[in-house]
């Protein structure tokens, strides 16, 4: 059916309209549709921070994991996670960019670049538990790396790479065609043409996909779990080649646990990373409108 | 500022130099999928080694971690169907919904909040989604439902399905957006409501594009491990009935995960084993999800 013709059934459109009520009833469920998620959400905050608040002091913050609930913290699982989400950063983000700049500004339309593209956006939509068994043979096993923050880190920097990919590649081609033009009419280079014009507009965009990339980083547990990150850990990592904890992984072994206790903790870890992930999706949201403002949109 | 200018072989070589990294670059990702891709198959063919095929196929039950091991797909895949039915169950009306209001009701102002903040559930992790189907919602449904168990599927399935909303949301908007405004213009004209021009003719004209966002959203709870794995249980079973503990392929996985199990032995191949039946079945949705789009984009 072409968007010209007119609908198949027109004659069943004809005929009394439905009240006014209907109408309106309809319009109400949709906007409960569509307040649903928030609601729920709502709930669940509220109920998280109503368990869990009380149980956030110095000693939780600063204690390994237990046996007991009452003295058990998060130390090991939070140090982890932030070594763990720098070090994927430092991963993905270079190759991200550099794929997206290969892509955006040297690929000619072929064959390759085609299948390359194809790749990442079948790579999106691959499972993250997948990746957990892909860094298990590759990086554990094959690479010999073991149950390493290394080996974590470059599961996790291939799994975000599709972000930080499809975020740089959108914010090149906001790049007008005319700047580069310019830039090598005046007889740069196309690398200084990159480099020197087109990746610094391209920055906000850049690090809005990479923190949309490292707040998904942090969150993730399933492939972690895959790729043998340990539950009970009581040292601090002292090097990329160090077994690891992870805050998502604590938490889902407090969550797993029978005893109250754990449940309390398990709410409790779970505030720390909600107040972290809804602090860099405000700093996502603040360079973005920046760069909207200095693009004049 | 003029660039700094050195001399031309050195910069000819390093242009060079430069795209072949950024070549490497993009190279990374057709090595992941190529990656995954032979680990799944080494692994699948070293498992069916050991096992047969029909075993795998036509055993009803799936019991690798226990003295008496049966390598029956069918429980695993039983409890990721019955989970992920009641996720979409839940997902595709409201969903719709949603997106409905969004694309024909919604006022500048009101897209301009709604938005983003659907947005922002998309980056709530699914673990905390989990916590939330086994400790909130389940003993919420067992006052209403006293037979349900303590795992079960019905309570993360509803979770997963409110996570979901947001994707479908999001894609259905874009479908419904897409349908040009002067066949509403002409539902109108011909003396429609609202009601009969949303349901006659936005809708059906934006149906490979909501069919799109289903199949994607069918593919993401498929996928979908940490509120399963919380909340559903570890007990392979073949059934239907949402009150009882089941497992899906991701929780199964992460069982073994969480265990010692040592590399090279049949149990250790059975996750790649399950990870290859999850792969298949999730490629095959993505790529029907993406000619899907692709069809409702031409149009």
């Amino acid at each position: 059916m072409s968007v010209v013709d007119p609908p198949r059934n027109s004659s069943r459109i004809s005929g009394r309209p439905p009240s006014r009520a209907l109408e309106r009833a309809f319009r109400g469920l949709c906007l409960f549709a569509a307040l649903l998620p928030v609601l729920v959400l709502a709930v669940l905050l509220f109920d998280v921070v109503r368990t869990g608040l009380g149980r956030i002091d110095v000693q939780f913050l600063t204690s390994f994991p237990s046996r007991r609930p009452q003295t058990a913290g998060i130390l090991a699982g939070a140090v982890g996670s932030v070594w763990l989400v720098g070090l994927t950063a430092a991963i993905a983000v270079p190759v991200g960019v550099g794929t997206a700049v290969y892509l955006e500004e040297y690929a000619r339309r072929g064959r390759l670049a085609t299948l390359i593209e194809i790749n990442i956006s079948n790579l999106a939509g691959v499972p993250s538990i997948i990746y957990g068994l892909l860094g298990l043979e590759l990086f554990v096993r094959a690479l010999s790396m073991g149950r390493s923050l290394l080996a974590g880190a470059l599961t996790l920097a291939l799994l975000v790479l599709p972000i930080i990919i499809m975020a740089t590649r959108e914010a090149l081609r906001t790049v007008p065609l005319a700047l580069r033009e310019a830039g090598l009419a005046l007889g740069a280079t196309q690398w200084q043409v990159v480099r020197q014009v087109v990746l610094p507009m391209a920055v906000p965009g850049v690090l809005t996909g990479s923190i949309l990339a490292i707040s998904r980083a942090i969150g993730e547990a399933a492939p972690l779990v895959v790729l043998g990150a340990l539950t009970y850990v009581d040292f601090l990592p002292d090097g990329v080649t160090s077994p690891f904890s992870a805050l998502p992984i604590q938490i889902f072994n407090w969550t797993s646990r029978p005893q109250a206790g754990f449940a309390v903790n398990a709410a409790a870890g779970i505030i720390v990373l909600m107040v972290t992930l809804l602090m860099l999706n405000g700093a996502a949201i603040i360079t973005r409108n920046r760069m909207q403002k200095r693009l004049g949109r | 500022m003029a660039p700094r200018q050195p001399r031309r072989w050195v910069r000819r070589w390093g242009e060079a130099v430069i795209e072949r990294g950024l070549l490497g670059c993009a190279l990374v990702s057709v090595v992941t999928t190529a990656a995954i891709l032979v680990i799944l198959a080494r692994q699948t063919g070293e498992f069916f080694s050991e096992v047969s095929i029909s075993q795998f196929l036509f055993d009803s039950q799936w019991t690798p971690l226990f003295a008496d091991k049966h390598f029956g797909i069918w429980p695993l895949l039983a409890g990721t169907f019955l989970t992920s039915a009641i996720a979409i169950g839940v997902a595709l009306p409201f969903g719709l919904l949603a997106a409905v209001y969004l694309g024909e009701f919604a006022t500048p102002r009101v897209r301009a909040i709604l938005k983003p903040t659907l947005e922002l559930l998309a980056g709530v992790p699914t673990l905390v989604y989990g916590y939330f189907a086994l400790v909130t919602l389940t003993p919420l449904l067992q006052r209403v439902l006293p037979e349900l168990s303590g795992f079960n599927a019905l309570s993360p399935g509803i979770v997963m399905g409110v996570m979901i909303i947001p994707m479908i949301t999001s894609l259905g908007e874009d479908a419904i957006s897409a349908v040009p405004g002067a066949l509403r213009e002409g539902a109108y004209a011909l003396g429609a409501g609202k009601l009969q021009t949303v349901f006659r003719v936005v809708l059906p004209t934006a149906l490979s594009g909501i069919a799109a966002a289903l199949v994607l959203a069918v593919s993401r709870a498929v996928g979908e491990t940490m509120i399963v794995a919380i909340a559903a249980g570890q007990q392979p079973r073949l059934t239907l009935d949402p009150q009882v503990p089941v497992e899906t392929m991701t929780a199964y996985i992460v069982q073994v995960g969480m265990g010692d199990t040592p590399t090279g032995t049949l149990e250790y191949r059975t996750i790649f084993v399950v990870g290859a039946t999850l792969f298949a079945i999730t490629f095959a949705a993505n790529l029907l999800s993406q000619r899907l789009a692709r069809r409702f984009r031409e149009r």
